[in-house]
């Protein structure tokens, strides 16, 4: 095992890696943007390194500054968390080629993966269901009415290289489709300089649920169980729980066993998650994705199995076998982003945190990147904590979860916290029959 | 007359229009970026745009004035 690892992120996965790194007693070493100075992921390092300005492309982006550092404190592994460089091959690559453990999987997995188009391809060959769509970017906006006249209407404009949501919009006539077209993009190479765009059929009323896979540094690939994350604004999760109230042990079986093929597919190492789009009416399913990388959402994950995903990435990295016996969920938990946004048209809000007053209690897991009487600054995501809740069955996760969002109390800025209560008390989403256009359904309402 | 005011702290990303154009009320003035996420700032009457107070790569403060509208 080394003995120090660099976490090239920020807020809040920069103190939850930090965490484990520690727990493990290994030397955790940050790097932080002037805009983050003070916030608690620096403090809690056993180092801290400087990298640059606010702005992503000159802080948390720049490889060769975050190899500088890595140079500079003598790190010996990379955890990139989720998000800036974790996708990026190239800096996976850069990490390897400077005789350090990159604590990801192997650069020609994010690579093959990263590209939609390639990962669909491959998904096909390895037998794993597929949405009907088109396998080549389409160069202009002829080609996609054609397309699209072909597929069937509504479809889904996606971009190649992209992520997040940004430049995805789903088209239900020719009309809507042309406009959307340009916008995807425009936006598709602003935001991931890849202007390449892809068209598929659009499931109306479709759950969005993940399977967390694990690939041992034997090779084996496993899959622990899956995460709904249907519940978003802008096609970006804001709730997430396990197990999935749409699953039944049948279909979770196949869902499992096609996440594990895609994984072996790629020779994948370490911890990835496959995306699904599943049509709850069919109890059928397509893939979405695959993010090689932790997830966001992975703390639902290790409250329902026990298991610290961030130890079993840094023995997987160093090439030993896991820390775990069994992978059997016990009970249901669910995760909530707290976001700096108001809770009415989630637009983003930020601001100095006068007060931050965190629930406690038994089942209740909280993830955070700030503290009173920081800053949260315009340059990164409104992500502020997770705020996870672990029950014995789904009735009291949400019981739990009503008394933690009630007891949490943020001041200073807007936050999404009022939109939890309204969702905790929504018929549709209590009933566990939701579908990803339940917030815009409780918006109209 | 209408004064048109960033709703938060954001960079401006892309200007639209310039100052005489004739706008609606729903038409794009400025797209905003904050927090990785567009706003697009609107016109919220009918009406000429007699001042524009940002330019492209602007930070603004939430209450600054981006437009004026008569």
């Amino acid at each position: 095992m080394f003995e120090s690892v660099l976490v090239a992120n920020r807020g809040e996965i920069a103190s939850r890696v930090i965490r484990t790194v520690r727990a493990m007693g290994l030397k955790a070493i940050a790097v932080y943007s002037e805009a983050d100075a003070d916030l608690p992921f620096v403090a809690e390092a056993d180092e801290a390194v400087l990298l640059g300005p606010p702005q992503p492309a000159q802080s948390y982006l720049d490889i060769d500054r975050v190899l500088e550092a890595a140079r500079r404190t003598n790190a010996q592994a990379i955890h990139p968390g989720y998000g800036f460089l974790a996708e990026n091959a190239e800096f996976a690559e850069r990490v390897i080629a400077q005789g350090l453990a990159w604590i990801g999987p192997p650069p020609l997995a994010i690579a093959r993966m990263g590209d939609k188009i390639n990962a669909r391809n491959l998904m096909i060959e390895a037998g794993v269901p597929v949405s009907a769509g088109v396998w080549e970017p389409v160069p202009d906006v002829a080609t996609a009415v054609a397309e699209a006249e072909r597929i069937g209407y509504p479809v889904m404009v996606k971009a190649a290289g992209g992520g997040g949501g940004i430049g995805m919009g789903a088209a239900r006539d020719e009309a809507e489709l042309v406009k959307m077209y340009q916008t995807a993009r425009t936006r598709a190479e602003r935001f991931f300089g890849n202007p390449d765009i892809l068209l598929e059929r659009y499931v109306e009323r479709a759950r969005h649920v993940e399977v967390q896979i694990l690939g041992l540094a034997d090779g084996t690939v496993l899959a622990l169980g899956e995460r709904d994350c249907s519940v978003q604004r802008r096609h970006q999760k804001i709730v997430e729980e396990t197990p999935s109230p749409g699953v039944s042990p049948e279909l979770r079986a196949r869902m499992l066993a096609a996440a594990v093929r895609a994984g072996e597919a790629v020779g994948y190492r370490g911890a990835g998650t496959v995306e699904f789009l599943l049509d709850s009416a069919a109890q059928d399913f397509v893939f979405l994705e695959m993010n090689t990388r932790l997830q966001v959402e992975h703390p639902i994950t290790e409250l329902v199995t026990g298991i610290d995903l961030v130890e079993q990435q840094l023995l997987i990295a160093a090439g030993e076998p896991p820390s775990f016996t069994s992978t059997e969920p016990r009970g249901h938990a669910v995760e909530f982003r707290v976001y700096a946004e108001d809770p009415q048209r989630f637009l983003p809000n930020p601001g100095e945190i006068k007060i931050w007053e965190e629930p406690v209690g038994e089942g209740v897991r909280i993830d955070a990147g700030y503290a009173e009487g920081n800053t949260v600054t315009p340059f990164y995501d409104p992500l502020l904590a997770k705020l996870c809740v672990h029950g014995t069955d789904r009735p009291a996760a949400l019981r739990r979860a009503g008394q933690a969002v009630a007891a949490f109390r943020i001041e200073g800025l807007k936050t999404n916290l009022p939109f939890f209560t309204e969702l905790l008390g929504d018929e549709e989403f209590v009933a566990g029959t939701y579908d990803t256009g339940l917030v815009d359904r409780m918006r109209r309402r | 007359m209408a004064e048109v005011r960033a709703e938060m702290v954001a960079n401006v990303w892309k200007v639209v229009v310039s100052e005489g154009d004739q706008v609606a009320e729903g038409d794009e003035l400025v797209v905003l970026e904050s927090m990785k996420m567009e706003i697009p700032v609107v016109a919220d009457a009918d009406g000429t745009v007699t001042a524009l107070k940002v330019a492209e790569g602007d930070v603004v403060q939430e209450g600054d004035l981006i437009a004026v509208i008569e």
